[in-house]
């Protein structure tokens, strides 16, 4: 397993572990997070795939019915109403509208097509094409191409969707993936060690704290074995006092005696 | 996210076009043609005597306009600049490719649906057709 061996540098202390210890739940409630939100737009993603292999499909159909419809125009209205088409474009009547759709916190954007009328108003000319033959032709290319923009705008929204869901899939992806596998572990490494130092810091306590016991006890016996002996001696004094004569006395007379008078002539 | 481009949310925005003279005649009928101030418009017809570097600067200057949303793109003439259509990957505008008359439309060539197709299993994908 990766990360394996890693750790943070960190003082080993309870107070660390603590910390660790609630990264450790952050993480992994974050981890939670991130994979539902992956389970989410993924979901999304699916639905947005299927409609783009079936709106690609329509698109197909609907491109040929307006293309079958502008040659149906070309034919009433002659060759050359591409020419006046092509002249009298001023400003565009159908626009688009881009606004966003949220998807679990991936901001999609999603287009609409609309008419601008006050474009619409001045292009006058243009509705004049084919006033002389084919009018109705016209008016019918123009409905059938107004009807492709429609898939078209629906396809490029939902094709805008795919790979901006496809990024943030992505992105979600390799957060989940980089906490499962290298912050966690590297947390529980960092939980383990402190836990390790811990111990091992307890078991020399311990360790001291039998020395010292120890080196008490024996402390405690020596002054037990001096304290008998001094008893002892006492009980010798006080008895050797009752005779009369203490024998430290008696001792000390003899020595002082020897010592001190110098009167005495022995 | 940093690295994702922003999207602009716009009142109105115009949709692109690069293909041949029928498409463009058909879309221009529908109203989508437009022509700014310095008489530039939004749209470029290909014709033979187009050359590969025209169809690279319209797609260049339509990619980065700001009130572009979508461009629309034949698929030949998306095959012409491939490498440019398969290396364009930012959300808005939003390219496009669609079929032409002349040309019959081929799925295989299309960026985004072979990367659909990709990701989507054969068999599901077999299966949205019916």
């Amino acid at each position: 397993m990766s990360g394996q061996g890693q750790r943070l540098t960190v003082v080993p202390t309870v107070t660390m572990l603590g910390v660790m210890k609630a990264r450790l739940v952050g993480a992994t409630r974050g981890h939670a997070l991130l994979k539902k939100k992956s389970d989410a737009l993924t979901v999304q993603f699916r639905q947005i795939l299927k409609k783009i292999v079936s709106t690609k499909e329509s698109m197909g159909e609907i491109m040929r019915a307006s293309s079958f419809a502008l040659t149906e125009a070309k034919y009433a209205a002659g060759d050359n109403i591409k020419h006046i088409v092509l002249e009298s474009v001023r400003s565009a009547s159908l626009r688009v509208r881009s606004r966003q759709e949220n998807v679990a916190g991936v901001k999609l954007p999603k287009f609409e097509h609309f008419t601008d009328s006050a474009a619409a108003d001045s292009k006058s000319p243009s509705d004049l094409t084919g006033l002389a033959r084919g009018g109705q032709q016209v008016q019918a290319c123009r409905i059938a191409h107004i009807k492709a923009i429609e898939v078209l705008v629906e396809l490029a929204s939902l094709q805008t969707s795919f790979l901006t869901l496809d990024e943030a899939i992505k992105t979600t992806n390799r957060r989940v993936n980089a906490l499962e596998n290298v912050i966690k572990p590297r947390l529980e490494n960092t939980i383990n060690y402190i836990k390790g130092e811990l111990d091992e810091l307890e078991r020399e306590d311990f360790f001291r704290l039998k020395k010292i016991q120890g080196y008490k006890k024996r402390e405690i016996e020596r002054q037990m074995v001096a304290a008998k002996q001094y008893a002892e001696e006492k009980l010798a004094g006080e008895v050797s006092l009752q005779k009369g004569i203490s024998m430290n006395a008696a001792h000390n007379l003899l020595v002082a005696g020897a010592e001190k008078d110098e009167d005495i002539i022995f | 996210m940093a690295g994702r481009a922003q999207i602009p949310t716009k009142s109105s925005a115009l949709i692109a076009m690069i293909a041949d003279e029928d498409t463009v005649t058909g879309f221009l009928m529908a109203g989508v043609g437009n022509v700014d101030l310095r008489r530039k418009t939004n749209y470029l017809i290909v014709d033979s005597k187009t050359t590969v570097k025209t169809i690279e600067d319209a797609f260049k200057d339509f990619t980065f306009k700001e009130d572009v949303a979508i461009v629309l793109i034949s698929q030949y003439v998306a095959n012409m600049i491939r490498f440019l259509v398969d290396s364009y990957n930012k959300p808005v505008p939003a390219i496009l490719e669609i079929p032409s008359k002349d040309h019959p439309y081929d799925p295989v060539h299309d960026s985004v649906l072979s990367r659909v197709r990709y990701l989507f299993s054969a068999e599901s994908v077999a299966s949205g057709r019916r």
